[in-house]
């Protein structure tokens, strides 16, 4: 993992200041609230329904045991005892005081975290494949060129007032598990023909009232260059991203209404002039960041493990959570297990100090300290002997950590909704409670395979509907709460946008109205091995639509 | 609104002029694009020191081979949530080599002092309580990640620099005889750092 140096803690600690030194100038109404916003947004801090909500980065999903720990605390001492993990591998707190807000960035300075644009119109938290690392498929390291770019774009004097968001994500792998065609820019990393590392660079994904798939702009940019093409396409957007309308503030309209050749062109006429300069990339940097992401000390084993074997047999509650939750690691004997924050009938992404603890302990005994938070709203890890998996079950299913439903119907990632969110028209959370209990009974889960639920509760889409197998958006008629349905939607190296399937469904419809999905899925897939979305690509929206629509 | 230039509150001596028939006044003239595009030639004739106006929306590559006729260029934030100005000022040092005076004018905060002279801003044109905060807002940080436009060396320069001083110190400390180390002149935060090894 990545370590701060003398200079990453002084900076981070004069952050910590400033933002003290802010916030009694808001207390003290020297700021006025229009004047604070901006402020508190690139430290984190929201102001929602109910109070306060600050949001945590995780730069790229990674967590020592001992970071955990310490946001199990601050769950503890500042919010009411729970944190929530989101789909860009942040935690949010719900009930922090304004007063107590420098404290908290405190309490993370310690343990090198911050919230640093987490918010605000600037350069997000770089968010990357969650198994980044120990992967099977993976090509490089995504976590190394993450680092390099959160240092880059940490409070970068000239990309701090940009016309919107914009959110970076890297994917190591082939199978791109960072979503990264809806982001504002995907990097893939892939390897030319000489064996160099590099990455094919996506821009203009996004999501919201708009959603766009991101257009590669670029086949192969050498890694030594990453920064200053990064320079070059914040700079081009920077200057001529629209700031007349905020729903088309986002380079993904820059990019549509540009055109794609244009704006590559633009970009590469900007890089021209300044990838020679300071911002390359000297061998010796990568190589030094690389080094901080060495693969821990694993032991060399048999990748078969009888123990393993035996237990799956005489344990079939474990057999199932191994099926579901367990990944290939590229050491033999090794493997990654999702820790599930899916409880049926739970909040989809809540974990409670106490769980947060629990799952610290068992990546210390098992896992080389290491967590993960993921793209799914659950956490991992990434590091575990398989002959430990069933000594990790057991201490998960004791913190109810242990559904065995990664990649089901029921690993729903659903937004805080109305229930949280000042943007919200719709609940999300509830609706996802009902689902999930409605497909508790995990042999059917089983059944019906992999496929995606996500869950809106309004159109900023930050439940990423859009691009889920299955997605509900939130809506709101006249006062009541609605509910849209898109099928078709992906979020993975074929990633698609969803089809809206007709007239929206009310809350008592929903469940129903996803089981009959199901149904027709089952009823019409060629076997077992054909998942949901193929079966979908396969016949269209059309025998969805009838049935859906068939009483009406 | 005090000004403050080079880290000094300073009288004002520009007269910012809108229309054509202020533009005979004497000393120092700020103008707008518009006003230089339509009275390029009498201006250009002008004996006084001469300032461009450019609003947000005007890149300073629209006048990129006029910027030697001019001593000042003012760029303008509307709201200071438009960001623009802080590339167009990079641009006109970086890019065009402007050695003149860069303002910032308009909705100027003392949260954003930090990044408008990391960005090439010599001038500041603030309001009294912004002016205030200079000393908190200019010393907030001690280094940051990034190269700019301020000649400070980035903290990956600085941490290069701190590993070259310890592997010096390694090989003093192993040194047989230990002579007393010159004194050498501390080549963190100098403009020679940054220029020779960003990141």
């Amino acid at each position: 993992m990545y370590r701060y140096d003398e200079f990453d803690r002084t900076f981070v600690t004069q952050r910590v200041e400033q933002f003290r030194e802010q916030v009694a100038r808001r207390v003290s109404g020297e700021l006025s609230e229009d004047e604070f916003k901006p402020l508190r947004l690139t430290n984190g801090l929201y102001l929602q329904l109910h109070a306060y909500m600050l949001r945590v980065a995780i730069p790229y999903g990674t967590l020592s045991s001992r970071q955990l720990r310490r946001l199990a605390f601050i769950a503890r001492r500042y919010d009411r005892g729970y944190g929530h993990f989101t789909t860009r591998q942040n935690i949010q707190f719900n009930w922090p005081t304004l007063g107590e807000v420098p404290d908290i960035l405190a309490e993370l300075a310690e343990v090198e975290m911050h919230a640093i644009q987490t918010s605000g119109n600037c350069i997000r938290n770089t968010t990357a494949d969650a198994t980044a690392g120990v992967a099977a498929d993976e090509i490089a390291d995504s976590r190394i060129y993450c680092e390099l770019i959160r240092q880059w774009s940490t409070l970068h004097p000239e990309f701090s007032f940009l016309p919107r968001k914009f959110k970076v994500a890297v994917t190591g792998s082939g199978r791109d598990r960072a979503v990264t065609a809806a982001h504002d820019i995907g990097l893939r990393l892939k390897r030319d023909a000489d064996g160099r590392t590099g990455f094919e660079v996506l821009v203009g994904g996004g999501q919201g009232r708009t959603p766009i798939l991101a257009v590669t702009i670029r086949e192969f940019l050498p890694a030594e260059h990453l920064l200053s093409y990064l320079e070059a396409v914040l700079r081009v957007y920077n200057q001529l991203g629209r700031r007349d309308n905020i729903y088309k503030a986002r380079i993904k309209i820059l990019v549509r209404e540009t055109g794609t050749a244009e704006f590559a062109r633009l970009v590469e006429d900007e890089w021209a002039h300044i990838r020679d300069g300071d911002l390359a990339l000297p061998e010796g940097e990568i190589a030094r960041i690389r080094d901080y992401f060495a693969p821990p000390p694993h032991e060399a084993l048999d990748d078969a493990c009888p123990e393993l074997d035996a237990q799956r047999a005489a344990n079939r509650a474990f057999d199932a959570w191994v099926r579901s939750n367990v990944e290939a690691h590229k050491r033999p004997g090794y493997a990654v297990a999702t820790v599930s924050l899916k409880p049926h009938g739970g909040i989809p992404g809540d974990a409670s100090a106490d769980q947060m603890e629990a799952v610290a302990d068992l990546a210390d005994a098992f896992g080389f300290s290491e967590i993960r938070v993921t793209y799914k709203q659950n956490l991992l890890l990434p590091d575990l002997r398989k002959r430990d998996l069933f000594a990790v079950w057991r201490g998960l299913t004791e913190a109810g950590l242990a559904t065995a439903n990664s990649h089901r119907l029921s690993d729903i990632i659903a937004c805080p909704g109305l229930d949280y969110c000042n943007l919200a028209n719709a609940r999300s959370i509830p609706i996802a409670q009902m689902i999930s209990t409605r497909f508790a009974d995990l042999e059917r889960e089983q059944e019906i395979g992999n496929v995606t639920v996500n869950i809106s509760g309004c159109i900023n889409a930050c439940a990423h509907h859009h691009v889920a197998n299955i997605g509900i958006l939130g809506v709101d008629k006249k006062g009541k709460e609605f509910y849209q349905v898109t099928l078709g939607g992906a979020a993975d190296e074929t990633a698609a946008i969803g089809d809206i399937v007709g007239p929206a469904f009310d809350e008592d419809a929903i469940v129903g109205a996803v089981e009959t999905v199901v149904d027709v899925y089952l009823a019409e897939r060629r076997d077992a091995a054909e998942p949901f979305i193929d079966t979908y690509r396969r016949i269209g929206i059309k025998p969805f639509k009838e049935k859906l629509y068939a009483a009406r | 609104m005090p000004l403050v230039r080079n880290g000094a509150a300073v009288q004002d001596p520009w007269t910012a002029v809108t229309t054509a028939d202020q533009l005979d006044r004497s000393g120092p003239l700020l103008v707008t694009l518009d006003l230089w595009r339509t009275h390029r030639d009498r201006l250009a004739g002008r004996t006084g020191p001469l300032g461009l106006l450019l609003a947000s929306d005007q890149s300073p590559a629209l006048v990129a081979d006029d910027l030697d006729r001019f001593d000042l260029i003012a760029l303008e934030f509307p709201k200071f949530t438009d960001g623009r100005a802080y590339s167009h000022a990079r641009l006109l040092r970086e890019r065009f080599g402007f050695t003149g005076e860069v303002r910032a004018v308009g909705h100027v905060l003392r949260d954003q002092i930090a990044f408008m002279l990391r960005c090439g801003f010599n001038a500041l044109d603030l309001d009294e309580r912004a002016a205030t905060g200079w000393d908190t807002a200019t010393t907030a940080f001690s280094a940051w990640y990034q190269p700019a436009t301020d000649g400070q060396a980035p903290i990956p320069a600085r941490r290069r620099h701190a590993a070259q001083a310890r592997a010096a110190a390694a090989v003093i400390r192993s040194a047989p005889v230990r002579p007393e180390p010159a004194r050498q002149p501390d080549p963190v935060g100098s403009a020679v750092c940054a220029a020779t090894w960003a990141y």
